[in-house]
């Protein structure tokens, strides 16, 4: 690790051949018409080395995924590969593969020295090897004064390094990490997000880490796997998946959104109130969904040209900025982000008519 | 003041009263027995002066050493049996996912706590006394089965108790950190159990050492368990050397239902 030169910023030498690969996963709980389908035949490919989070809202497979990439569960078909090796039928002690639980579970019997060397001791390393791995880790996660205490007399952030620290003992080719922070309070939470990416960078370790917080992925990945309802929806880069969500689901889920109901024909959009917009790039035919951010959306004059017509409807005050609420000719609600400017002019008064423009290439069409 | 509480037993009228009875009721009977068990004298009724002389009787009586060691091995070996087959039994019904059944397995493990002893124990006798005409075989065995069968569920319900309260994920933990199941059982899920294994195990042996129902029909001929022994000798004579060693069984279960205590409390 010491050897290793310090890379700043996105991700620790990420390469493209697969750490992890998802083939065509199903798995099904139940059955019969009881069943249910926690994984829909999903296909992933986790780069060797990359900080992936799978993100999405509770009961959409996520966690499934992971427990199945940890071998907690296996596949009701499909395949899961490590390293280009098939480790679908591999119970999770024969797999390289090492999880963060959500609960922590540290073992309460054991003290913290004890609990971060147990993979190694599992493993069949000698004594001298484990004290040492643990000392280091220890070390890692700014632990050495704890060493000889049992788990329950740490405080929540102490026990989740704790869990990170048992997880990395045994230098696993992949941390999986299950909602690691959610039982933790606002600011320790902040605290965490940065010691596990700086983690991540200085051990190489190739993380997927599962959460169903937008901000926490936002910030942390390197890619996003957006899931629901048991299949991935988009698949990449934050700043991609933010600016060019693929369809309703992930626009809506991720950050805030206006969807706009319009008609495309030979690229060119049809908004509400019979603005034409033109979306060279865009083959979709007949009725679209529109998906454009808050942020985008500019108050301008009624008369400007190509703006839609709107009344304001109200608005709502956060500080740095506000959100004026807008209802356009066909009923439809958009939200405009006003940044708070240095004269704090008010925002327009309620019924007022006004124009509302955005840029072609803040538009996003959706599939839906 | 804080939001009224109902049910608070200190309000209720007549509480103590009904408190004081009940305690009386309970204890008095046992408080006798334990100090006619010091009477100098040969009667349970009459107070006569402390003495150690029914102690002394009943330590040098040998048949009373034999009933003794034959109740304590009969306890430990259906303790043993019975706390094994019940952690299983807990393990079971609690580490899967919930499956079809198991509430009937349920039931079937705790039958004992709801079958009438003397259904159970007649029927015992009824089977016993075929397989004895069968197999010829007049042992100890009968009785050590008979006592394992109805120790189950005391065994059984701390273990799960305890069971019940340990996060599944540790197991899943121990088996992601290169735990073989053997291992992560031995590494993990039995040091956490342990309380309630040694408690199960100890509920499991006061409840066979003083059995009487099924210890009666099943023991064969000069199988005399120390409570069917008690029973015997009260039939014939009533003398204080019956109180004392009641007491001393009173003393040795208290212990362990002390040592119970202490080990299935909550910490903190």
């Amino acid at each position: 690790m010491q050897s290793q030169p310090q890379q700043q910023g996105k991700g620790a030498s990420v390469s493209e051949d697969p750490a992890v690969e998802v083939r065509h996963a199903i798995k099904q709980f139940g059955q019969g018409d009881s069943a249910v389908r926690a994984l829909d035949d999903v296909s992933v490919s986790i780069r060797r080395g990359e900080f992936f989070t799978l993100l999405g809202p509770s009961g959409c497979g996520k966690t499934t995924l992971l427990r199945l990439i940890a071998g907690f569960e296996t596949p009701t078909s499909g395949q899961i590969l490590l390293d280009g090796q098939d480790i679908t039928n591999l119970p999770p002690n024969k797999r390289p593969v090492n999880t963060v639980f959500q609960s922590y579970a540290l073992f309460p019997h054991l003290t913290v020295a004890e609990n971060i060397g147990f993979g190694l001791k599992m493993l069949g390393q000698s004594r001298a090897d484990i004290a040492a791995r643990t000392a280091e880790m220890l070390a890692l996660v700014q632990l050495e004064a704890m060493s000889t205490r049992k788990t329950a007399q740490l405080s929540g952030g102490q026990q989740q390094r704790v869990a990170l620290a048992r997880a990395l003992a045994p230098r696993p080719k992949v941390l999986l990490l299950d909602e690691p922070l959610s039982a933790l309070d606002l600011k320790l939470r902040k605290e965490m997000q940065s010691e596990l990416k700086r983690l991540q960078t200085e051990t190489g370790i190739t993380f997927i880490f599962v959460t169903h917080d937008q901000e926490e992925a936002l910030t942390m990945s390197d890619r996003i796997g957006v899931m629901s309802r048991g299949q991935i929806n988009q698949i990449g880069a934050p700043r991609e998946i933010y600016a060019h969500p693929t369809n309703r689901f992930v626009a809506d889920f991720i950050g805030e959104t206006n969807f706009l109901i319009a008609r495309m024909q030979g690229g060119v959009a049809t908004l509400p109130g019979d603005v034409a917009l033109p979306l060279p790039g865009s083959r979709a035919d007949g009725q679209v969904t529109l998906a454009v951010r808050p942020e985008h959306v500019r108050i301008v004059s009624r008369d400007t040209a190509g703006a839609l017509p709107a009344t304001v409807s109200h608005s709502v005050y956060f500080g740095t900025d506000s959100h004026v609420h807008l209802r356009l000719a066909d009923g439809t609600e958009v939200v405009s982000r006003q940044q708070t400017d240095a004269e704090g002019a008010a925002s327009p008064e309620a019924g007022t008519g006004v124009g509302v423009s955005f840029p072609a290439g803040a538009v996003q069409v959706l599939e839906d | 003041m804080a939001r009224k509480t109902y049910f608070d037993v200190t309000r209720l009228p007549g509480f103590s009263t009904i408190a004081v009875i009940v305690f009386v009721m309970l204890y008095a009977p046992i408080l006798m027995l334990v100090i006619y068990s010091f009477n100098a004298g040969s009667s349970v009724a009459i107070w006569d002066g402390f003495s150690w002389r029914w102690y002394v009787t009943a330590w040098q009586n040998e048949q009373v050493k034999e009933v003794t060691l034959r109740s304590l091995m009969l306890a430990a070996s259906a303790a043993t049996i019975s706390t094994a087959l019940a952690t299983m039994a807990a393990l079971a019904t609690t580490r899967k996912r919930a499956f079809r059944g198991q509430t009937a397995i349920y039931v079937a493990i705790n039958q004992p706590l709801m079958v009438p002893e003397i259904v159970t124990a007649v029927a015992l006798l009824i089977l016993f006394a075929a397989v004895k005409v069968a197999t010829g075989y007049q042992g100890m065995g009968y009785l050590i089965l008979a006592h394992t069968a109805f120790c189950i569920p005391f065994a059984y319900l701390p273990i799960r108790a305890r069971l019940e309260g340990m996060d599944m994920a540790l197991e899943a933990a121990a088996a992601d950190l290169y735990a073989s199941p053997w291992q992560g059982f031995r590494h993990v899920t039995l040091p956490l159990l342990m309380p309630g294994i040694a408690a199960g195990m100890m509920l499991a042996f006061v409840t066979s050492l003083d059995d009487v129902v099924i210890s009666l029909f099943v023991k064969s001929a000069g199988q005399d368990t120390l409570p069917t022994y008690l029973l015997a000798q009260l039939r014939r004579q009533v003398s204080p050397e019956i109180n004392a060693i009641s007491s001393v069984l009173l003393l040795l279960t208290l212990v362990l239902l002390t040592t119970f205590f202490l080990l299935t409390r909550k910490k903190d």
